[in-house]
């Protein structure tokens, strides 16, 4: 059986940054996935935002690790090629009630150190965000907030993993544990086994089954929906920044959020979900998120809408609960990360690691740790000097499959060779099928480009893995 | 980065960009068609029914059998045609048009043309267009997409299939499926009445033995992995019908939902786009509000026989082709919808000339007059005995008929 020094369970945004900040040291590895590609769970499918650091107060462990995260995406993005940008925040008050809690906000973000923090004018909102309501009163800014796509970012930090010696396990169920000597076993449900002398529970919505298979501490992950629209980059009254409403007690509340790839987020909801893998979208909640999301714009359409999608927060206390177990050695709970838990990821990644320290792991960085990933060139992010370069060196280059967001064939076969072998993966990771057309015209292209590349047959070929099978015999 | 000059560049080698091209070229132009696909013939190819060119050739052709008929005479004319190659940008530079493409043959080539004829064609809605909410298993395709992967790729998508709207590629599709020893188990239409051809209902509906569920709506889609099936909500007087929701189990779903044309190179060139269409606002020479660039086929407005695209984009290429050699149309006077007619293309009329105006309407009406005003008189009245929105209307007119047009005339059209 492979032994590992630490094994990750969970190959989210947590577990890869967590996975990534171990390979600088001199270490074995192993990113347990139990789905067929990394970052299909929550996140794949929330804001994809930066926070601004002004919702938590300092003294909770969520706010201190989104500050400390927050700082460290400029970095980060040069060294993995992941689409981020700092382009704002506001926070939009609409009656002059709200400004009270505007108020509140700046003085907590003055209070927690953040960067460039203003209050504003119904003017200076409109001059910032001309596409605001005219009912705007005034408003919040935090400069230093910004977009990033989720799914990239995870992708780019696994790849630097591996680059680093991290070995990835994908399909990797963990459904049985035991306790051998100083080692920890760790049986999947397809029957792979591997040990590690220490675990980290990032399993996220399952991290509270995962914890109880430990024989640890026992709690419960609730899971609370979050639905959202995507809107076409045509759209008419496009923001620039992302747009927060003030904020309840119990969400953050409907946001308008432009992506760095140029279409527009609006949402999420926040309702109970049925279960843990409930991620059916409803009519009532998606009406909530269009009519919210005009409240502030009232641009928006729903000719716009492309798609809708939900996501499932790993709910569980007002806190993150990130610790060294308790009741059994050598094992890390890293559960409950909602909310701002994408920001705070990276510093997660080094908490977890002086976790690891301290429950006695030994850590020596490695010489040769290399923190860039290969930059994979982009059709779409090309002049077209620039594309017919990368066409001379390169003719997939010039096979544009996806018409929507211009993707080529070369970038189709690089997600391919980078293990993104279902229709999702390859989605997420060129944005192939993403667009307007969400498929229509480039499917069958990449189906046949898959069979090529991979040696799958037609009945293969799926969604997302298990029973997503997308053909169903031939003629 | 390769240059090349033509005098034309039509975007789109499907029905419409051939014709163009051809007319274009028989009348003394050099003329270059950028076609994304490895063949000429666009979405034709995928139609192996029959049913095309009744107007056009008189007899009962297959889409790839009319598409052939085309690429006939591109080919023996010996006219430029450039495949796999995706338009990247069309601009205005010194004075002339500037298109970008690019193929893996040739790298990024820049155009220069003194006349573009824009042919892209449309693109089918999908499922976040109609917002069905519901889970997003794989079995969920646009009608057209089913169609590629059975007639073209030779896969079967799924064995229980329901279809959601009643376009023509959605009835098409249903006798399609059922040929392939798929159980189609029903079609299901938001609006009171069908949105393909009457044909269509009958040849791949009624022969079948398939039911079509009229005002109802698919109000979720159940299914983690793979579509289980769909919850359909009946409408009465506008209103849902919660207590009256049915389920079907299926493990396919085809969406047939309409069709929008496809005009995100057009809208970056900075031409206006015309709301009711989709497409571009057009003048009496089918020109756009960009000098020298023209529009015909479904990039225009969504038609419903191929044997109109092929009209339309034949007087396009004449146009364009008028255009290159000088002709400005000495006036023009504006056309205006009216009561129950959805859009009237071309916008403009020339008073001197013959021309051609297609229509859809609004209404299912039997026995009407489509009545042509100017200036509020009636010019002409014409009978119909049966109107509906998915059969094209059309009218011609002549400077016989416009002579007594003024500056500020305005036509209408309505439907009475």
């Amino acid at each position: 059986m492979e032994r590992f020094d630490v094994a990750i369970i969970g190959a989210g945004v947590c577990g890869a940054n967590i996975a990534r900040k171990l390979s600088q040291y001199e270490l074995d590895v192993v990113l347990l996935e139990k789905e067929i590609d990394v970052s299909l769970g929550t996140s794949k499918a929330n804001s994809g935002i930066v926070h601004g650091g002004f919702h938590d107060h300092i003294s909770t462990l969520k706010a201190q690790l989104e500050l400390r995260g927050a700082l460290m995406f400029d970095r980060l993005h040069e060294e993995l090629d992941f689409p981020f940008e700092r382009c704002g925040i506001l926070v939009a008050a609409l009656h002059e009630d709200e400004m009270r809690v505007i108020e509140q906000l700046y003085l907590r973000g003055v209070e927690n150190g953040v960067i460039g923090i203003e209050m504003c004018s119904r003017e200076r909102m409109l001059e910032l965000e001309p596409t605001l309501s005219q009912d705007v009163v005034g408003g919040l800014y935090a400069p230093s907030g910004g977009i990033l796509e989720p799914y990239r970012f995870v992708f780019s930090l696994v790849e630097s993993a591996r680059r680093n010696g991290v070995q990835v396990k994908t399909e990797f169920e963990v459904e049985q544990v035991a306790r051998e000597g100083e080692f920890w076993t760790l049986r999947a449900k397809n029957g792979q086994q591997v040990c590690a002398r220490f675990v980290v529970n990032s399993a996220g919505l399952h991290a509270d089954d995962i914890s109880r298979a430990f024989g640890a501490e026992r709690f419960e992950i609730t899971p609370r929906k979050g639905e959202y629209y995507l809107l076409d980059r045509t759209m008419k009254a496009k923001p620039s920044r992302v747009i927060f409403p003030v904020p309840t007690e119990v969400s953050k509340g409907i946001l308008v959020i432009p992506t760095v790839e140029g279409t527009v987020l609006i949402g999420p909801t926040a309702s109970p979900a049925n279960n843990k893998e409930d991620f059916a979208t409803t009519r009532e909640q998606l009406e909530h998120v269009l009519h919210a999301a005009r409240t502030m714009v009232p641009g928006i359409s729903e000719n716009d809408v492309i798609t809708s999608f939900a996501g499932l927060r790993a709910a569980y206390g007002s806190d993150f609960y990130i610790a060294l177990s308790e009741k059994v050695p050598a094992l890390v709970q890293v559960a409950g990360i909602q909310s701002p838990g994408l920001t705070a990821s990276p510093a997660i990644g080094e908490y977890v690691k002086d976790l690891l320290k301290k429950a006695g792991l030994r850590l020596v960085e490695k010489a040769d740790w290399d923190p860039y990933v290969h930059k994979v060139p982009r059709a779409r992010d090309a002049d077209p000097y620039a594309l017919d370069a990368l066409v001379a060196e390169e003719p997939a280059y010039g096979d544009i499959v996806c018409r929507c967001e211009r993707v080529s064939e070369a970038e189709i076969v690089k997600a391919i060779r980078a293990g993104h072998t279902t229709l999702d993966g390859i989605k997420y990771y060129t944005r192939a099928q993403m667009g307007r057309c969400q498929g229509g015209f480039c499917t069958y292209r990449i189906i046949r480009i898959l069979m090529r590349e991979t040696g799958m047959s037609y009945d293969q070929i799926t969604k997302r893995g298990g029973a997503s099978a997308i053909l169903k015999g031939t003629l | 980065m390769k240059q090349l000059s033509y005098d034309a560049v039509v975007i789109g080698g499907g029905a419409a960009g051939m014709a163009a091209a051809v007319e274009l070229h028989d009348r003394g132009n050099s003329v270059l068609v950028l076609e994304r696909e490895e063949s000429l013939g666009g979405i034709l190819m995928q139609c192996i029914h029959n049913g095309f060119g009744l107007i056009e050739f008189n007899e009962e052709l297959s889409g790839p059998e009319f598409a052939g008929r085309f690429e006939t005479m591109v080919k023996e004319r010996g006219i430029h045609a450039s495949l796999r190659t995706t338009v990247l940008d069309l601009r205005e530079e010194d004075g002339a048009k500037a298109v970008y493409c690019v193929s893996p043959a040739t790298g990024v080539m820049r155009i220069e043309a003194r006349a573009v004829v824009l042919a892209m064609g449309c693109r089918e809605r999908n499922r976040g267009n109609i917002r069905i909410p519901g889970t997003r298993p794989a079995g969920i395709f646009t009608a057209g997409l089913a169609q590629r992967l059975v007639n073209i790729e030779g896969y079967i998508p799924g064995r229980d299939v329901v279809i959601i709207g009643s376009g023509d590629i959605g009835l098409i599709m249903a006798r399609r499926m059922s040929w392939a020893g798929c159980k189609v188990h029903a079609v299901i239409e938001i609006l009171p009445y069908p949105s393909g051809l009457t044909r269509n209902i009958v040849q791949c509906l009624h022969d079948f033995g398939i039911p079509l569920y009229l005002s109802h709506l698919v109000t979720n889609i159940y299914g983690k992995d793979r579509v289980e099936g769909i919850e359909v909500t009946p409408i009465e007087n506008g209103a849902l019908m919660h207590e009256k929701a049915f389920r079907i189990d299926c493990d396919t779903l085809l969406l047939s939902v309409g069709l929008v044309p496809e005009n995100e190179l057009s809208r970056n060139a900075g031409i206006e786009l015309n709301p009711a269409t989709n497409g571009p606002w057009v003048d009496s020479m089918l020109q756009t509000t960009m000098p020298g660039v023209f529009a015909c086929g479904n990039v225009l407005h969504v038609h419903d026989l191929v044997d109109y695209v092929v009209e339309e984009a034949r007087r396009a290429g004449a146009n364009a082709a008028a255009w290159l050699s000088g002709y400005r149309p000495a006036r023009e006077i504006r056309v205006r919808t009216g009561s129950n007619i959805r859009y009237i293309t071309p916008g403009r009329v020339n008073p001197d000339r013959q021309n051609q105006l297609y229509m859809r309407c609004l209404v299912v009406r039997n026995d009407v007059r489509l009545e042509v005003r100017m200036d509020g008189k009636v010019l002409r009245s014409i009978r119909k005995a049966h109107v509906q929105p998915s059969e094209m209307l059309s009218v011609t007119l002549g400077p016989e008929e416009l002579a007594q047009a003024g500056r500020d005339s305005v036509l209408e059209i309505a439907l009475v």
